[in-house]
């Protein structure tokens, strides 16, 4: 993505150039930063030692406490205005997302590391106890854990069909053809859908033993007994067809605008040299589209790395933890068998393995897209 | 609708019998994957209209096959008959309607203004945050996208039950911002960098500050990117299910997770469950329809360069 970011320096300056701020404002903004983390820290202070019951001052739960870190981001904005002039309001335009990701992202992730190192049992009166890497042992033994992860390589390998599918509609969009708008907005429908309703629509009714249209079909095509959710290869893959349903036409729209803005002069250009359609497609087409191509399927083993829903509402699992995802598999650790501690482990385990694997991704696909172009 | 131009070029014309084959080619694949799309969706809508042997006997097409009946609509008080009889079914659907409508509102208004201003900020701006410069902010907002919602979602149902924010709207829309961020942060960075800086150094000469370049020029002209970055982050929170199943019991319950609680329960009402799949996924059905252009700007925003 371009750069377009300026040097502070060319700016004309219309607010208070930071060498020019008074400095009694100045101090007065380093008093108000100063009282408002002391006044953060006194409160989580006091708020622990009542929970730790050392004091009998305190509150009943914590919420003050994230009342305290609003009105210390607040106090840190008003003060930055003041220390540092127009700097101050400059840095103003990022505080609030920065200040917000942090307290939602780095504080819950650390604290899980934590719990993955209890056995902490929502459903036993023990509470929770630190037990080291005791989930962490369970874990590698753990031959569910094992084979939800297997699934999600299959998962994640059904990218590339979809990929193909997608590709082709899009082309069929970028054709000469009439009420195009009408098939967009079509073809574009799937993804709207809610997956859970999704998974009710097809995957409990559409696809029923008994009467459902799709096995009625396939009773038709000469499939005597169409049970899409009891053999654990044809559930894995009418999970894999389901999860497609909702999520080619996201593929489809970026493949779509990568074809429309490739310029018309090359494809004449490769007309003219009197190539076919299949020569032009392979030669011209698919090379000139391949970092639309890469970003999209990136994009979409990003969010089929989060797939979930399809599978706890149609299969939970079944049949024998066949179709689990590792989310999935998460999900009823703790809905089951309230075990948060040893589920937090499996989450944390696996969100190492995720960032690895998409850190590789996107180093892998850089280099491939500079290799072949 | 508009209808296209279309020019067919030399080639085409030239063998017409190629020329019709590939038509009928292009038309059938395009009319069976419309199929594909719309068939769920209509076998969901006349279901809602069906009665158990309807069902069990797979009959497709109103009035041809079956009689219709409200009977799905009344389980859920939303028949012409039963629509103004106090119904509990109905109450909870709306209660739960309403819910879902308030976080994913709340959570993309709250994503779409500290997000752009992030956005703004990254791409005017020099920072340094330490030893943070510019990329290494904006790759830690977009690095977010990553991380998925379960290893958030069992520490969150530890720290929310401590604040108090278990079962809470307030909780989901926290949370659903902080998933929509990323989404929203990318596309109006892309947003931004297509205004071209020259019009804010004119406004700032003017003797407009840097805040009020942002909200009386750049504002007005990033507004399509603010309403496709806010139609995606609703969908995206509409149809959120993972959270709200585990950190919502009673008062804070979404539509999802009343649609999947009604699917495990033996013996399924099949029309009732249809009417709610359709009261469901209607909403954002329209929303599709009507802003389909600013969704595809959302999903294009810096895809293709």
């Amino acid at each position: 993505m371009a750069e377009q970011t300026l040097p502070t320096n060319t700016w004309p300056a219309n607010g208070v150039p930071s060498d020019l701020i008074a400095p009694g404002r100045k101090r007065l903004g380093f008093a108000l930063m100063a009282a408002a983390t002391l006044g953060l820290l006194a409160v989580i202070a006091l708020q622990t030692l009542y929970k730790t019951e050392v004091t009998t001052l305190g509150f009943e739960t914590w919420r003050p406490v994230v009342y305290a870190y609003l009105l210390w981001g607040v106090a840190l904005g008003v003060g930055q205005v003041l220390t540092r002039g127009e700097d101050g309001q400059r840095a103003l335009f990022l505080l609030p997302a920065l200040l917000f990701t942090i307290a939602m992202v780095i504080f819950p992730t650390l604290f899980g590391f934590y719990i993955a190192l209890t056995d902490w049992n929502l459903s036993s009166f023990s509470g929770r106890k630190f037990n080291g890497l005791d989930n962490f042992w369970q874990m590698l033994a753990d031959p569910y854990y094992r084979n939800a992860l297997f699934n999600m390589v299959l998962y994640v390998l059904a990218v590339f069909v979809e990929y193909v599918i997608a590709f082709g509609l899009a082309l069929l969009l970028n054709a000469q053809i009439r009420a195009r708008k009408f098939f967009r907005v079509v073809f574009l429908m799937p993804l709207m859908l809610s997956p859970v309703a999704v998974s009710w629509m097809i995957g409990k009714s559409l696809m029923e033993y008994r009467f459902g249209p799709a096995s009625t079909l396939a009773r038709t095509l000469g499939w005597d007994n169409p049970a899409f959710f009891s053999n654990p290869i044809t559930a894995r893959i009418s999970i894999m067809v389901l999860d497609a349903w909702t999520f080619i036409p996201f593929m489809m729209i970026m493949l779509l605008a990568g074809l429309q803005a490739m310029s018309r002069e090359v494809l004449e250009a490769a007309r003219v040299d009197g190539a076919t359609p299949w020569q032009t497609f392979w030669q011209v087409t698919f090379p000139l589209m391949l970092p639309v191509s890469v970003t999209a399927v990136i994009l979409r083993i990003i969010f089929k790395l989060k797939l979930a829903d399809i599978i706890i509402t149609v299969t939970s699992g079944g049949p024998g933890g066949a179709t689990d995802s590792v989310s999935s598999f998460i999900y009823r650790e703790y809905r089951d068998r309230s075990n948060v501690g040893y589920g937090t482990m499996l989450a944390m385990a696996y969100l190492i393995i995720i960032v690895v694997f998409v850190t590789w991704l996107l180093k892998f696909a850089t280099r491939f897209v500079r290799n072949v172009n | 609708m508009s209808v296209q131009t279309t020019d067919y070029t030399a080639s085409e014309i030239r063998s017409p019998v190629s020329f019709v084959a590939n038509r009928v080619f292009i038309y059938g694949a395009l009319v069976f994957w419309a199929f594909i799309c719309l068939f769920p969706i209509y076998w969901t809508i006349t279901t809602s209209f069906k009665t158990a042997v309807d069902v069990t006997q797979g009959h497709l097409i109103p009035f041809v096959d079956f009689q219709p009946d409200w009977k799905g609509w009344r389980s859920l008080g939303l028949s012409p008959d039963s629509l103004f009889q106090t119904s509990t079914v109905r109450e909870e659907f709306l209660k739960r309607f309403m819910n879902s409508v308030i976080t994913s509102v709340g959570a993309s208004s709250l994503a779409i203004i500290i997000g752009s201003l992030a956005a703004y900020g990254l791409t005017r701006y020099r920072y340094h945050f330490a030893w943070f410069k510019n990329e290494d902010i904006s790759f830690f907002f977009l690095s977010q996208l990553i991380l998925p919602p379960v290893v958030l979602a069992l520490p969150f149902l530890v720290l929310y039950r401590e604040v108090g924010l278990l079962d809470t709207r307030v909780g989901l829309i926290l949370l659903y911002t902080l998933m929509v961020l990323p989404i929203v942060i990318w596309i109006m960075r892309d947003q931004f960098n297509s205004i071209p800086v020259e019009l804010e150094e004119a406004a700032l000469v003017d003797g407009l500050t840097i805040w009020g370049a942002f909200f009386r020029i750049v504002m007005p002209i990033a507004l399509p990117g603010m309403v496709a970055a806010f139609i995606l982050a609703m969908v995206l929170c509409w149809n959120e299910y993972f959270f709200a199943a585990l950190l919502t019991s009673t008062d804070a319950k979404t539509i999802p997770v009343m649609v999947a609680s009604q699917t495990g329960s033996q013996g399924i009402n099949w029309w009732s469950m249809a009417a709610l799949a359709t009261a469901a996924i209607t909403p954002l059905a329209v929303i599709g329809i009507a802003l389909e252009r600013y969704l595809i700007m959302g999903m294009t925003a810096g895809a293709v360069k």
